[in-house]
């Protein structure tokens, strides 16, 4: 079993405030490094990665049990990053926890670097698996809540998976599976932010009602907004203990490049290059923290 | 077009009963008499080996290692990884018909130190989930064992979709992927064994689980990477695997009857592959036969060629598999004969061979 059920500080409470704060800033961190690091190769996953910031952040500065001087640690929690190209918000996380040197990351996508567009587990400490392929990492999520049982250990698994992967009949074998074997220890979090690299999910290739749709696979399921840190610490609340019998996904519902007036809700976005002043425009814009929406954003 | 040039295929050898040895069934029971043991040179008698021993070996094993967990995909008795299920129903888990999400949960399960097991048939292990095998277990460096069985055409009459003649080529050129073929039950038990340490990921190809007897016990010799000389001879090498291993054998016998001493080399490891042993062959006999139940398109005699090409080393060669076409309909053991995969098409390709070459015949 779980050795704590985490229960964060209420809502309203000065400790509630400065958790929220600490984890927006640590949001904003993200996308600061994400627009740095793609200016090394001159291109970068931009909008899904900060579609994920907050969910990322409130993960690995709140929910995840880990230990960065000891990362093989057998009852750590786990994270797959089944969408692989959020990468490049993943490893300064990762430095900044303390799992390697942040100046690794100077050599972002540079000939024999170990930080490429997609995350390796060979090459980087702290990634639990590989990933970069869509529709892999709830199966391999599965095969870890799994060995969980079979070790005995009262882990947890999560999941951050894009919405668009969820075209990948895999994906649905996974959730099949996950179901069936009853598996309380995952969580799936999916990073809802409606669009995929040839436009928004519904017209390419609709994957709602989404919420129906694992609940008839035998889920739990919260649907929450994915850039209020406040509702994300809510819905980590809510999880029932992972011994319980069933999967649980968290569908957060989020804007694609949030967080950059100019990126929000374009799909031009999803692999692109700032240039000259709009780089330092972006970089503005991000230190001021989370704007109300524009009319591209998801739900304006 | 349909090619409707070719005859139909003789009917199947008439069914045993119940009890009866099925071992000729699925190979010309001619062959059979001829065999004997390599090293003693006693006869070897067919009995009837067990089919699947993959499951209830592994349950052995895994009475006294606990990371062993085994997968399949709905096909627990059909490849008897149920005989794992009923030992140890704690670490058997069967996906049902989703062999994606199998590999790919068996590489999730390997992070954490288990070595996962994964059954189903060769054509959906190999082609189906292909790429789960590169991306979550070869490019992860993983330690998942993935058996694919009825490989090639032992699937007969089910017909292409259930066959297995492209798994080596890809398999073998993915980087980090150990790949290895049991000609029998009991060769399976030592690769299996070995498996146990070995690093990395397997793809261990199986056949049909009626395979006829090649080794009277699990070699205890066996190791992964290094082929096994079963015959000498110095007229003709043959380079085999898997399930061509017991009629290559039967074919050299019968070559032997007439004067012609033929090596024969159980090329169990595909890749990495021993090179050492091609070359070997190729410079004392001169003349190389490979001999695949797979296309002759990049298989065993593609990875000989290629040896024998970068090494510079000439001899007469050939490469004897299915010849690039999805397979007429038919049973096993006439799909074997039609395509000269049994002993008397091997003996009949090495005369060819030899004839070419300047000598007896």
């Amino acid at each position: 079993m779980r050795g704590e059920i985490r229960t964060y500080p209420a809502r309203g409470t000065k400790e509630r405030a400065e958790l929220v704060a600490r984890l927006a800033d640590r949001a904003k961190f993200i996308r600061l490094e994400t627009v740095r690091l793609a200016e090394i190769p001159g291109a970068g996953h931009y909008t899904g990665t900060f579609s994920a910031a907050e969910l990322i952040a409130s993960l690995y500065y709140a929910e995840l049990r880990y230990r960065p001087d000891e990362p093989g640690w057998p009852e750590r929690d786990r994270l797959v990053l089944s969408k692989g190209h959020a990468a490049i918000g993943l490893y300064p996380v990762l430095a900044d926890v303390g799992f390697f040197d942040h100046r690794l990351l100077d050599d972002y996508t540079r000939l024999g670097s170990a930080f490429g567009d997609h995350p390796d587990m060979r090459k980087i400490t702290g990634v639990d698996f590989s990933s970069g392929s869509l529709g892999h990492g709830l199966s391999v999520s599965t095969g870890m809540a799994l060995a969980g049982r079979i070790h005995g250990l009262g882990y947890r698994v999560f999941c951050v998976a894009g919405d668009g992967e969820l075209g990948e009949g895999q994906m649905w074998e996974a959730a099949m599976s996950a179901g069936q074997f009853g598996l309380g220890s995952l969580v799936c979090v999916v990073d809802r932010n409606g669009l995929s690299i040839d436009g928004p999910t519904e017209e390419i290739m609709g994957i709602e009602p989404l919420a129906d749709k694992f609940a008839s696979f035998r889920w739990d399921v919260q649907r929450i907004d994915g850039h209020d840190l406040d509702a994300i610490l809510d819905a980590y609340d809510r999880l029932e203990p992972p011994g319980r019998g069933r999967p649980q996904v968290i569908i957060a519902d989020t804007v694609k490049g949030r967080g950059v007036r100019r990126m929000e809700g374009d799909v031009g976005w999803h692999v692109g290059r700032l240039a000259g002043a709009d780089y330092d425009e972006v970089i503005a814009e991000i230190r001021a923290g989370l704007q109300p929406l524009t009319a591209g954003g998801h739900d304006a | 077009m349909p090619d409707h040039s070719v005859r139909p295929a003789p009917p199947e050898a008439p069914q045993a009963s119940p009890g009866q040895n099925l071992s000729g069934l699925f190979r010309g029971t001619d062959e059979a008499q001829a065999l004997k043991d390599p090293k003693s040179g006693k006869g070897i008698a067919l009995t009837s080996v067990p089919a699947f021993v993959a499951g209830a070996e592994l349950a052995d094993l895994a009475d006294t290692n606990d990371r062993i967990v085994v997968l399949t995909a709905d096909l627990a008795h059909a490849n008897r990884t149920i005989d794992f299920g009923i030992r140890h129903p704690d670490r058997f888990f069967n996906v049902g018909v989703a062999e994606q999400n199998m590999i790919s949960i068996a590489a999730g399960m390997a992070s954490t130190g288990l070595i996962p097991y994964a059954a189903t048939f060769a054509a959906y292990a190999a082609l189906l989930a292909c790429e789960q095998i590169r991306t979550d277990c070869a490019y992860t460096g993983m330690p998942v064992r993935i058996l694919g069985h009825h490989a090639g055409m032992s699937l007969g009459f089910y017909g292409t979709s259930h066959h297995s003649l492209e798994d080596l080529g890809i398999m073998r050129t993915i980087a980090e992927l150990t790949v290895v073929c049991a000609a029998d039950a009991n060769q399976l038990r030592a690769i299996l064994r070995a498996s146990l340490s070995h690093p990395g990921p397997m793809y261990i190809r199986m056949g049909r689980g009626r395979d006829p007897q090649v080794y009277a016990e699990p070699p205890a010799d066996f190791q992964i990477g290094r082929a096994t000389r079963l015959r000498e001879g110095t007229d003709l090498a043959i380079i085999t695997t898997g399930s061509e291993v017991h009629p290559s054998l039967a074919a050299a016998e019968r070559l032997a009857a007439t004067g012609i001493g033929v090596r024969v080399i159980d090329m169990h490891t595909i890749h990495p592959l021993d090179t050492g042993e091609i070359l070997a062959a190729a410079q004392q006999a001169g003349a190389v036969l490979t001999v695949e139940e797979h296309n002759v398109a990049g298989g065993l005699g593609s990875a000989v060629a290629e040896t024998l090409a970068d090494a510079g080393v000439a001899a007469r060669f050939r490469r004897l598999g299915v010849p690039g076409v999805h397979v007429v309909l038919g049973p096993p053991a006439a799909l074997y004969a039609h395509y000269q995969l049994d002993a008397a098409g091997i003996e009949s390709a090495a005369r060819q061979l030899l004839a070419g070459f300047g000598r007896p015949t």
